[in-house]
């Protein structure tokens, strides 16, 4: 392989560029800065030609420099003979020069003022408020049809979501709940031990996981799963065309897909929470016998006293409204999902996020709530 | 009555760029095509033909070393394509430009973005001259002005240019194209094939398409296979319009006349 190389050669009426060698993309490219230099020099009505006798292969690398050389003749006035080039190397630059240019295809990659910007970031924000409010309104309406049994759904998907959504979370939500249930002890076993009040762990973990915990970690692990899975479904339905589908045969998407997911959730959050409770109850039983000395019984006639039907209601109303906090987000983000396959994953993290913090926002204005109350 | 017909070899051997020898393809015991050989010529446009589902996607992903032979083999410069190493893989596929079904660009990325890639992987060269070449082979596919757009923006028929613009990002001897026309109109499928035509004439690339779409394949085909999916082998082989011409083979009529010379 020879080395790449070329040159100006001065002519009377302009310059003549001398291309040799061996011309590989992939291997190295030659110095050009001098025959730049002498291309600038050139003036209005001299020729620029190529002599490409010595020249063995080529390929785009070449042709890119032609044409940025070009380039510059071009602002100059410098006329171009083409004639010396392979002919190969004409046919493709006399191609890429006859395709039209879209000029107003082009993008403009300038940064709008700071006001603009705030402005558009406002009124985008505006916007995306109204949207969240008319999907709001649209699966509230598809739920009030669903009660009075006109909404359009299978039947066998309803029951494929609430599957998913129950029984097949068991597995997770056992192991979360447990092991909270039994940080819980430990944490309390810590500083109940000091009084010698070690008995108390049992109110703590039971009332703990039945008013808040319970429902709260079973909460994030159904974002995380349940709503991560409605945005990337959805999602790729958006992106498949397979939602437009549906809207031309009369079928709401809302309806179709919307409110199912959310009877799912909602209905399944309170059963998980409830299951959620008692698998931290066991957590902390585990912890309360093995490390406190108390007999399973005890822990359980304490538990049993320390809670009352209100803590367990309201713990698993909060699930219900968790479910449905999330079922929305999920949906909401799967169906204004853009068009590609990276809109699909982004959907899914804007699901993640957004339940998590409605979520978080729920809790805290229950918990002000039940204070007030003195629920 | 299956008579194969085989136009006359035209080509001599050393001017094969590529050579499949008693390639059988087979997904477990399912066996897709058997006994399949035949040569490329360098510099053709080598059309591979026949009804859907009869394996012709996957006798290109064998010409492309994505698939292991079940037996037999595909010899590219005579050298074997399957079994090798990582990196004598790579030095291989380098050599290859490869225009998916559905364009395959990537969808997060703009047009530029996309035929920059491969140069950016494979090549030393600065940004600046990436962005360059980039936009000549955007100009040479009539996408002049497109650069930042994302292939979700733009249409079918611009997402296949674009594909066919990143497939020749770094000069490939061979061009291997899955159904360049599939979803798109006739004017815009001819000017595919013109351009299919113009970078092989000026870069001596060779060409190996699978299509079905009768005027391409007569307009750009020099040499041609049709598979069967009933025998599960080539029934016929040659230069299509010979292949339209002489072949008594029913249905590879049936095929290159749309039904219609079916009863003439």
């Amino acid at each position: 392989m020879k080395k790449p190389v070329i040159e100006a050669v001065g002519r009377p009426d302009g310059l003549t560029l001398r291309a040799a060698g061996t011309w590989d993309i992939e291997a190295e490219m030659p110095e050009y800065g001098g025959v730049r230099t002498a291309v600038a020099a050139l003036g209005s009505g001299d020729v620029l030609g190529y002599d490409t006798t010595d020249l063995e292969t080529w390929d785009s690398g070449f042709l890119a420099l032609v044409q940025r050389l070009e380039a510059i003749a071009a602002d100059r006035g410098v006329e171009v003979d083409h004639s010396g080039l392979p002919e190969g190397a004409r046919r493709l630059l006399s191609l890429a020069e006859s395709s039209p240019s879209r000029e107003d295809a082009r993008r403009s990659t300038e940064r709008p003022p700071a006001v603009e910007r705030i402005g558009e970031a406002t009124l985008d924000a505006v916007s995306e408020a109204d949207r969240a409010v008319v999907f709001l309104g649209e699966t509230t309406r598809s739920l009030g049809r669903f009660a009075m049994g006109r909404g359009r759904y299978r039947k066998r998907d309803l029951w494929l979501l609430v599957q998913q959504a129950g029984a097949g979370a068991l597995g997770i939500v056992s192991l979360v709940s447990f092991l909270l249930g039994a940080i819980l002890a430990f944490v309390g076993a810590v500083q109940l031990q000091q009084f010698g009040a070690t008995i108390f762990v049992a109110n703590l973990v039971g009332i703990a996981m039945a008013r808040d915990m319970g429902a709260l970690m079973t909460a994030i692990v159904m974002a995380g799963r349940s709503g991560a899975a409605y945005a990337a479904q959805l999602g790729s339905m958006k992106v498949n065309q397979e939602t437009d589908a549906l809207v031309t045969l009369g079928i709401s998407p809302v309806d179709f897909l919307v409110a199912p997911r959310v009877l799912a959730l909602s209905t399944m959050m309170p059963l998980l929470t409830l299951y959620a409770i008692l698998m931290g109850i066991a957590g902390g039983a585990l912890v309360a016998t093995t490390m406190l000395d108390l007999s399973l019984t005890t822990y359980w006639n304490q538990t049993a006293g320390a809670l009352s039907i209100g803590d367990i209601a309201g713990g698993l109303f909060k699930a219900l409204v968790y479910g449905i906090l999330i079922a929305l987000s999920g949906c909401r983000e799967g169906m204004r999902c853009g068009g590609s396959a990276s809109a699909v994953g982004d959907a899914a993290t804007a699901a993640v996020v957004s339940s998590i913090v409605a979520i978080i926002s729920a809790a805290g204005v229950f918990a002000w709530v039940f204070y007030v109350l003195g629920i | 009555m299956t008579t194969s017909c085989h136009a006359p070899t035209m080509v001599a051997g050393d001017r094969a760029h590529i050579e499949v020898c008693d390639l059988t393809m087979a997904f477990g015991d399912f066996v897709l095509q058997r006994d399949l050989s035949f040569s490329i010529p360098r510099g053709s446009v080598f059309v591979i033909m026949g009804g859907s589902g009869c394996g012709k996607s996957t006798l290109l992903r064998h010409i492309l070393g994505l698939l292991e032979p079940a037996a037999g083999s595909v010899l590219l410069d005579g050298r074997q394509i399957s079994g090798l190493e990582p990196e004598a893989r790579e030095s291989i596929m380098r050599r290859f430009g490869v225009l998916y079904q559905s364009g395959a660009l990537w969808s997060s990325m703009t047009l530029a973005e996309n035929i920059s890639l491969p140069l950016e992987e494979y090549t030393d060269l600065r940004p600046a001259e990436i962005r360059e070449i980039a936009a000549l082979k955007m100009a040479m596919v009539g996408l002049r002005g497109f650069e930042d757009y994302y292939p979700s923006e733009v249409s079918g028929g611009m997402q296949k240019r674009a594909g066919l613009a990143r497939a020749i990002a770094l000069d490939p001897e061979i061009l291997c194209i899955d159904e360049p026309s599939a979803g798109l109109d006739p004017i815009s499928s001819k000017r595919l094939d013109d351009l299919i035509l113009e970078l092989r004439d000026s870069m001596d690339t060779t060409v190996v398409m699978v299509t079905h779409e009768l005027p391409s394949i007569y307009a750009i085909g020099t040499d041609s296979i049709f598979l069967d999916a009933e025998t599960r082998t080539m029934i016929a082989s040659g230069p299509p319009v010979w292949l339209r011409d002489n072949c008594e083979n029913p249905t590879v009529r049936n095929f290159m006349t749309r039904g219609e010379g079916e009863n003439g």
